[in-house]
């Protein structure tokens, strides 16, 4: 069986920036594993601009941010596989794969980076009525089909959902010659970037549909249209609130679910909320060895954060390759009130770096809020926030001397100063 | 004295800008609760840019189509201008990333460049 020290299952951002991280601390028998035929993954549709200006200062399109870590893949003559796909990992760390170089064969690794990235959430998940007709697509693939295989979806389109992934498809079918009728949210706000509402529809007089609805697909063979209605606070549907409008393509940007079959299998311990895997400060899974970072963790807003975060994990793969030690006690982290969840969720007080940066998402917008943090029970530390919004990650700076000895549990939560 | 509504785009607050304009300059900005509102809504009222991406359609090898951008920001006015330009263009492959796939693009002395590799 052919043994690797590292093998890392993904060659999007996440798989690239640990792969480097790992080299660059010294491990020099690395694999990153991708199942498309070139790296990169989701940021080479992701065509348009605004990336990497936390990481280099400009504005990069999805293809030139990734091209930076490619680079450096090659410069540092880290192995990758291409159209090569893991079906299995067991949890002593053996992976099945299958592709044109491989084969079917199996591969032992010493350590596993996980950053296999997320999946659009589908129709199927929606029980939207109606047929199944032709051009009903999630974003992510729409997207996929016009910038790298060339092809219009449609000509007259509704768009499900105002995440950022919806609202730029907007704008794209707009400027590739489609009519984009309108954008339905469910949620009374947008959970998009203000920037992506003004320039991908305001600039093109696009209406944005808030607390409504697609109720009904109409057409057999192909779609004809869309039946949107609105929504009460419950999300149920408003009799005598609904419009027809004919269009042959309907777009879903509803969500993004970490892919975690590969995890779960391996006996990975996953979180109900973000749908990927629990972890240590280390980014450690619960499984020995594997660790984790990106969009396969948590879903992110900015490809930065997925950098960044994917560079400790390739840092902390490497530093277990030297001297894998067991964790003494850890430290639970927890979101309440208003913080829905965090990464990571636990800590090690005692080998955890100076200053451990948790991320975690609200639940719904705050104005004039606070972010605080609970040492079992006593306030830690408050950070104001002028804005909180669930389509943007919280960063909480957890510094190493400031937690009291022997503490068990932290945990965060939004404070409301005023309404 | 005209008066018009924007959202500004700086961070997720949005605020809702009200700009007062005069003979096609701003005199005020109302609404704002930082600096960027201010300096968004006079360079946005005055003279509004943006980057336009897109692709372009790919001859002499595999890749159908080739991603673009316009390597600086060109008046918001020409974009779909821009846009029909690059639906337009056919482009002989290969192709670096960087290399000017347009010069010029619609007189706006802006450059199309291509954003990836293809072959």
């Amino acid at each position: 069986m052919k043994q690797v020290q590292l093998a890392i299952i993904g060659g999007g951002p996440a798989g690239l920036a640990a792969a480097i991280a790992a080299r660059e601390n010294g491990v020099e028998d690395i694999l990153i594993i991708e199942r498309d035929k070139e790296l990169g993954g989701i940021l080479n549709q992701c065509i348009h601009a605004g990336f990497g200006l936390h990481t280099f200062g400009q504005e990069l399109t999805g293809p030139e941010y990734a091209s930076r870590f490619i680079e450096q893949v090659e410069q540092m003559h880290i192995p990758y596989l291409l159209r090569t796909m893991v079906l299995d990992l067991s949890p002593e760390r053996v992976l099945t794969v299958t592709g044109p170089e491989t084969g079917l064969a199996q591969i032992r690794a010493q350590a596993v980076i996980l950053a296999m990235g997320c999946r659009e959430r589908p129709r199927g998940a929606l029980n939207i009525p109606g047929y199944r007709p032709a051009g009903i697509y999630s974003a992510g693939t729409a997207q996929r089909l016009v910038n790298m295989e060339g092809f219009m979806p449609g000509k007259n389109v509704v768009i499900l959902g105002s995440g950022d992934i919806g609202l730029i498809m907007a704008r794209r079918m707009t400027l590739e010659g489609a009519r984009v009728h309108a954008v339905a949210e469910v949620l009374p706000y947008s959970g998009g970037l203000k920037r992506n509402i003004v320039q991908c529809l305001e600039d093109f007089d696009i209406p944005l549909y808030l607390s409504t609805t697609v109720v009904d697909i109409h057409g057999r063979e192909r779609l004809e249209g869309v039946t949107l209605a609105q929504v009460d606070e419950k999300r149920k549907p408003i009799p005598g609130t609904e419009r027809y409008i004919p269009c042959d393509t309907l777009l879903l940007s509803v969500g993004l679910l970490p892919e975690n079959e590969l995890s779960s299998a391996a006996g990975v311990k996953l979180s109900g909320i973000t749908g990927g895997p629990e972890v240590t400060d280390r980014l450690a899974t619960s499984l020995p060895g594997v660790f984790a970072c990106g969009n396969v963790l948590h879903v992110h807003d900015l490809v930065d954060f997925v950098s960044q975060e994917a560079k400790k994990a390739g840092r902390n793969a490497a530093l277990y390759l030297k001297c894998s030690r067991n964790s003494a006690e850890l430290v639970r982290l927890e979101g309440k009130n208003g913080v829905r969840y965090t990464v990571p969720q636990y800590i090690d007080p005692e080998s955890m770096d100076d200053t451990v940066t948790v991320r975690f998402r609200v639940g719904q917008p705050y104005r004039d809020a606070a972010l605080c943090a609970w040492v079992d029970g006593t306030l830690l530390r408050r950070i104001s926030k002028r804005i909180l919004t669930p389509g943007e990650m919280e960063q909480f700076p957890l510094r190493r001397e400031e937690l009291p000895a022997g503490c068990r549990n932290i945990t965060f939560t939004v404070e409301e100063v005023a309404k | 004295m005209t008066q018009r509504q924007l959202i500004c785009i700086g961070c997720p607050m949005g605020c809702q800008l009200t700009a007062t304009m005069e003979n096609g300059a701003v005199t005020a900005v109302a609404g704002n609760t930082c600096k960027r509102g201010d300096s968004y809504a006079r360079k946005e009222c005055v003279a509004p840019v943006r980057t336009v991406t897109g692709t372009v359609r790919c001859t002499g090898g595999t890749a159908p189509v080739v991603s673009v951008r316009t390597a600086g920001e060109v008046p918001k006015e020409k974009v779909f201008s821009v846009a029909h330009a690059l639906n337009t263009t056919l482009v002989k492959l290969p192709v670096s990333a960087g290399d000017v796939v347009i010069a010029d693009v619609c007189g706006t002395g802006v450059d199309v460049v291509a954003t990836k590799n293809a072959k």
